[in-house]
Parts: structure tokens; C-alpha cells; sequence
């Protein structure tokens, strides 16, 4: 007998026969009066800032904040600022030396700060990773209150791969005593236009 | 040996003791900052638990739901109905694929099947890429947290290792530098991979696909660089629906480490470009388990930690204490479901606070069950000489009113006369550690006669 058979098997003979029903997710949770502050404060407590830029000028915001950065990748299309077409690399490996990554988000979600990310265009997910800091496009006003509307958004219809991003990456293995930047971006920005 | 030595063993150091004590009281009260933050947190819990209850009532379907969704895009799916048989699984795909070189992030299936011990013997090299699990790994330890596996060490230890493993400077002990050498060290890791292993948080049998949380992004930079993916999975962590994730998500940091939600939840439904995805389900003793009314719940556990941090036992008595892969009330019950007799001390490893069942996210009652295992231990003969006599014999009084009120008049008359040596001696095996009250004039009884009179 295959072990899949094996497996079914005894979990066939062992599982109850008066299965309990199965519960609706979408419960009354909470919703925040100002979702935008629920956001940026819920993000700067896990060592990420938010930022609301009210002309939108993208590039000029890389000019500005990220001064001595001069490896730059971007999944959004027209962005002068853009150093390294990411997409082009023969492997994913050839992104080890970028410094920033600017990438789309869906929305970001104001309970836990994180922001929904799937970029179908964007050949390697490594770069999430792999870049030192991340900057994170949200569109203005796509922050729901909190993972249940989330979920609502979330398709996986066809294969694919997506991921919430809740601040940079962080351990606490050492003490107990929180480092930002563990192996993953060592900051992380969400920038809502 | 059992709880009670290896707990003496931990004891001994009793300022390390307190120490432990109080790093994992500080994320107890940290998760219940978060939970609190939460209006609907019971609501969320209830439904937890309803949500993974019911998948074990279907968990042959749910299992095959996942298989087939999982293979429409694209993944290959494996079951293993024992460790060996994980072992031997992972072995074949490293080796049809030429792969020497092994990242690998937080999978306490993967220690539960001692699977690095048999892929070393076996040629390759594996390195655990989750920075507490590095650290144990230099060392030569298991982990002995789930969630937290250096929490045993002070950063003086960290320091001592790395400065032996990875060159970092003498005497230099501050954690923003550590993890940092260990950064530079574990990124040249992820560079020269050419396989990586995750375990698997949740898989969803609607998607077929699964979700791995971290916050030190080790599974996700770790699976989009080499070609081949494995991520192993025990059958009880497939839930029905991609929604559903909306109520572990919620759950899962908060309990873990009073975080809002982990860094990354990274969900898996295809391998990197040219590359591949495995998913391994294994059994490995759990299926046995869904049949036994008393302590199925127990794998409705998603592994928050949070049943270890409340722990008073555990606390104080480290997770070495426990001998077992998982330590704490979870590991005790599900150690004690596996191989009761090789895990007889751990249903006692608990005080029966029932801490550790109000604070589990997904509901399981694992004080009721550790005493449920203590009944099997007993019943089983399972008991140490010394205590099965002591307890027969305090039966046996009790049971014959007259005996009792002798025995009890003889106690308060003679034990406070008595010196300490023989009142603490060997045979008081409950007077370790502990103080016996002070001995009142007279019995519950009496007093209650004396007032009923009134
Ligand atoms: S038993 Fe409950 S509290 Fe303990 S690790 Fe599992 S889910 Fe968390």
C-alpha cells in the first residue's frame, strides 16, 4: 500500500463521524476611525514609517531621501530613478548588491501595519530579500482595517506567489533585545501616492 | 532520566533560573498586551479552534483537496507516514538534483525526524538560517524553545560562539553585532545554496498552497534563490479555506511574541522560475492521535509558544528539562500521546494552573489533558515505586474516617516536633524545594463542629 493510502487509511478509521461545522471567518472586528494613523503607528512599531507624499513625485522623493544610494531597482515602470533593471538579471542571485528595491503594494492593512505584495510582473521574488532597504508604493486610501478584509482581496486562482510585509526584517533570538535587520531589508518604507 | 532530573540539572544555577523565569515572563506579558489590543480576541480564539477542529473531522478530504490543487499549479506533493520515510524523501530530492549545499529555516518537524543528523551522515551540508537555530547549531544543541531556540543562552554565550565560528571579537557580546556577523555569514549561505527547506505555518487545501511566517525572512530569502524548494508538512496543518488565514494571521504573532503579525507571511503556490516545489505531508503518529477523544485537540496546535512562556514549570525548568522535540504543555501532551512510557514524567511537569489553556489561541485544553495522561501513567504502572506506595497508602487512610482523624491528630502533634532532616528527608519526595505550612491546632473537622455549634 502506498503511504498516502496508509495515511487516509488510518485517518478514515480514526477521525470522528460527526464532524463539527466548519465557521464563517468574517466576524464583527474592529474598524479604526482614522485608518492612516492606525497604519503609521502600527508600522513604526515594528521599526517601519509610512509616508503620505502629496504630489507624487516618486523620483523626487528617491532623490531626496535616499541620497547615497546608487543601486536602485524598481517594479514600476517609467521610473527614472531606477539604477538596475531587475528583471533583466540571468539569475537571482545578481541582485545581492542592490540597495533599494521600490515595489508596488496592493494595500496596507491597519491593524498590523502590513502591506499586501504580488507583483505578477516581477521575475524575482528574491529581491524582497535581497535589497537592503525597501520602499513600498501603496496606492493613496488602500489600507482596510484588518486581516479579515485582507483576505477578501487575496486570490491565488492560478499559482503565484504573494506575501504581506509588515516593517523590515528583525530577530529578537539574541536576549530577547530586538535588532532590525535580520536577513532580509534592514528598513522598510511604505509610500502612499 | 526524566523531567524532575534534568529540571535539577537547570535548577542548580538558580540565578540562570530566574533569569529564564523573567525573559519569558516579559513575552508572556507581551502577547497579552497584544491579545488585549484585540476586541473580538475570544470571538477569534472560538473560532480558531471550531476552524481546526473541524478539518481534523475531515482531514482525509482536506488532504486530497490540497494534493490536487496543488499539483494544478504546478508543486509536487510527497507523504511520508513516518520520519524515515520524510528522511528518505528529502535525501532523494536533494540527490536527483545535485544538491550538496541545504539552507533551512524553523521546522520542528524537521527536529522531530532528526532529519540533519541523516542528511550530514549522507554528504550534505545543512545549515539552519533562523539566527536562534544557528546558534544551537554551532553549539551542537537543540533548540529548546519552538519559537525561541537560543532563549536558554545570554548573549555572553552567543558571543563565545561566534567569536569561535564565525571570527567576531573577543568579548564582544552586543547583540546588534552579532547579528549582524551572523547576516554576512548565513547571506554567503543563501548565495551558495543549492536547495532550501521550510517548514509550513499553514496549507491551504482550496489553494493548494502554503504559507511560511517569519520575521527574519530567512524561509523567504532562503526559497527564492536555489532552484529546488522542499517544504515539509504535517497533516495537521492544512486548513480548509484561504480565508481563513484572516483568523490565524491575527492570532498566531500576537501569541508568539505580542507582534501585530510576523514580518513576512509568505504564501507559496509556485516554485521560483525553472525551479521546483515539493511539499512533503507527513504522518509520523499524528493520524493515531485524531482517534483519541481526550487529545485530538492537541494538533489543532499552530505552534505559537504561547502555552511555554506562561509556563511555570517551564520556566523554571528550561526546555532540556522536558527531553521531548517540543517542550512545555504542548510538548507534554503530544510527547505523552506518542510514547507514554518513554514521556511518563511530563504529564507532572505541570502544576495545573491551566495558564497555558486560557492563553492558546486555537483553545486546546492542555491541563485537562495533562491529567488525563496522569491517569494513563498510573493505570499503566507507569509510577515510580516510591510515590505508587506513598499515594496507596494515603488512599487507603482516607478512605476510613476513623484512620484519617488519628493520623491527622498524630501529624499536627508530632511533624512540628520533628527536626528538619527527617521532615525533608528522602522520602518527602513533594518537600523538595518546598516549605510546608505551618501546622494548625486542629483539623478542618473540628473547627467546622466548633462553629457549627455557634
Ligand atoms: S498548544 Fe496552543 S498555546 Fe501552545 S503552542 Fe500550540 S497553539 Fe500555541
Amino acid at each position: 500500500m502506498s503511504s498516502k493510502k496508509t495515511i487516509l487509511n488510518s485517518i478514515k478509521a480514526n477521525k470522528s463521524q460527526n464532524p463539527i461545522e466548519l465557521p464563517e471567518t468574517n466576524i464583527p472586528h474592529m474598524h479604526y476611525e482614522d485608518k492612516n494613523e492606525k497604519f503609521a503607528t502600527m508600522l513604526a512599531s515594528v521599526g517601519g514609517n509610512a509616508i503620505w507624499l502629496e504630489d507624487g513625485d516618486i523620483n523626487a522623493f528617491v532623490k531626496e531621501h535616499y541620497k547615497d544610494v546608487t543601486v536602485i531597482t524598481s517594479t514600476i515602470e517609467n521610473l527614472t530613478c531606477k539604477t538596475k533593471e531587475a528583471n533583466l538579471a540571468q539569475t537571482p542571485h545578481e541582485l545581492e548588491d542592490v540597495e533599494l528595491a521600490i515595489i508596488e503594494g496592493e494595500f496596507g492593512v491597519a491593524e498590523n501595519g502590513a502591506v499586501w505584495v504580488k507583483n505578477p510582473k516581477n521575475k524575482y521574488r528574491a529581491l524582497y530579500f535581497l535589497a537592503k532597504q525597501l520602499l513600498i508604493v501603496v496606492k493613496k486610501d488602500a489600507i482596510v482595517d484588518t486581516m479579515h478584509e485582507a483576505y477578501e482581496r487575496v486570490r491565488f486562482d492560478k499559482d503565484g506567489y504573494g506575501l504581506f510585509i509588515s516593517g523590515p526584517s528583525k530577530t529578537a533570538d539574541i536576549e530577547q533585545s530586538l535588532v532590525i535587520g535580520a536577513h532580509g531589508p534592514t528598513a522598510a518604507c511604505v509610500l502612499f501616492v | 532520566m526524566g523531567h524532575p532530573e534534568l529540571a535539577e540539572k537547570f535548577i542548580a544555577n538558580d540565578e540562570r533560573m530566574h533569569w529564564h523565569d523573567k525573559a519569558l515572563w516579559f513575552v508572556r506579558a507581551k502577547r497579552d498586551n497584544a491579545s488585549k489590543s484585540v476586541d473580538e480576541w475570544e470571538k477569534l480564539r472560538k473560532v480558531a479552534s471550531q476552524i481546526k477542529a473541524h478539518t481534523l473531522d475531515k482531514l482525509d478530504y482536506y488532504l486530497e483537496e490540497f494534493e490536487k490543487n496543488a499539483t494544478a499549479k504546478g508543486l509536487h506533493v510527497h507523504w511520508a507516514k513516518d520520519a524515515k520515510e520524510h528522511n528518505e524523501i528529502v535525501l532523494r530530492l536533494l540527490l536527483n538534483n545535485g544538491a550538496k549545499k541545504l539552507v533551512k529555516s524553523k521546522s520542528m518537524l524537521t527536529e522531530e525526524c532528526h532529519l540533519n543528523p541523516y542528511l550530514e551522515e549522507h554528504g550534505i551540508e545543512v545549515v539552519d538560517t533562523d539566527l536562534g537555530e544557528r546558534i544551537v547549531q554551532l553549539r551542537k544543541e537543540p533548540p529548546s524553545h519552538i519559537v525561541l531556540p537560543a532563549i536558554h543562552l545570554k548573549k555572553e554565550d552567543v558571543g563565545t560562539t561566534f567569536e569561535e565560528f564565525l571570527g567576531t571579537k573577543k568579548g564582544n557580546s552586543d547583540p546588534t553585532y552579532l547579528t549582524r556577523a551572523a547576516r554576512a555569514h548565513l547571506r554567503e549561505k543563501f548565495l551558495g545554496a543549492d536547495a532550501a527547506m521550510t517548514g509550513v505555518n499553514f496549507g491551504i487545501a482550496e489553494t493548494g498552497g502554503v504559507v511560511v511566517c517569519t520575521n527574519e525572512g530567512n524561509a523567504d530569502l532562503g526559497a527564492s534563490l536555489p532552484k529546488l524548494h522542499i517544504a515539509s508538512m504535517g497533516i495537521e496543518k492544512i486548513i480548509p479555506r484561504l480565508k481563513d488565514l484572516a483568523v490565524f494571521t491575527r492570532l498566531l504573532a500576537r501569541s508568539a511574541t505580542g507582534q501585530p503579525i510576523t514580518s513576512y507571511t509568505s504564501h507559496f503556490h509556485a516554485p521560483i522560475i525553472d525551479g521546483q516545489m515539493h511539499i512533503i505531508i507527513v504522518d509520523n503518529g499524528r493520524s493515531a492521535i485524531i482517534g483519541s477523544k481526550d487529545f485530538k485537540s492537541s494538533l489543532q496546535c499552530i505552534r505559537c509558544g504561547a502555552c511555554i512562556n506562561t509556563c511555570p514549570i517551564y520556566r523554571r525548568s528550561g526546555g532540556y528539562s522536558y527531553g521531548y522535540t517540543i517542550p512545555g504543555p504542548i510538548g507534554s501532551t503530544l510527547g505523552a500521546s506518542k510514547d507514554l512510557r518513554a514521556n511518563k514524567t511530563l504529564p507532572f511537569a505541570c502544576s495545573l494552573c491551566a495558564s497555558c489553556s486560557n492563553v492558546c489561541p486555537v483553545q486546546i485544553n492542555l491541563h485537562q489533558q495533562l491529567y488525563k495522561h496522569r491517569q494513563s501513567v498510573v493505570a499503566q504502572k507507569l509510577l515510580g515505586f516510591q510515590k505508587h506506595t506513598i499515594l496507596k497508602i494515603a488512599t487507603w487512610v482516607m478512605k476510613y474516617p476513623l484512620l484519617m482523624d488519628i493520623s491527622g491528630k498524630l501529624a499536627r502533634a508530632i511533624v512540628p516536633k520533628l527536626p528538619r532532616s527527617i521532615v525533608y528527608s528522602k522520602v518527602n519526595l513533594w518537600g523538595k524545594k518546598r516549605e510546608l505550612p505551618p501546622f494548625p491546632k486542629n483539623s478542618f473537622k473540628e473547627l467546622y463542629k466548633q462553629r457549627k455549634g455557634k
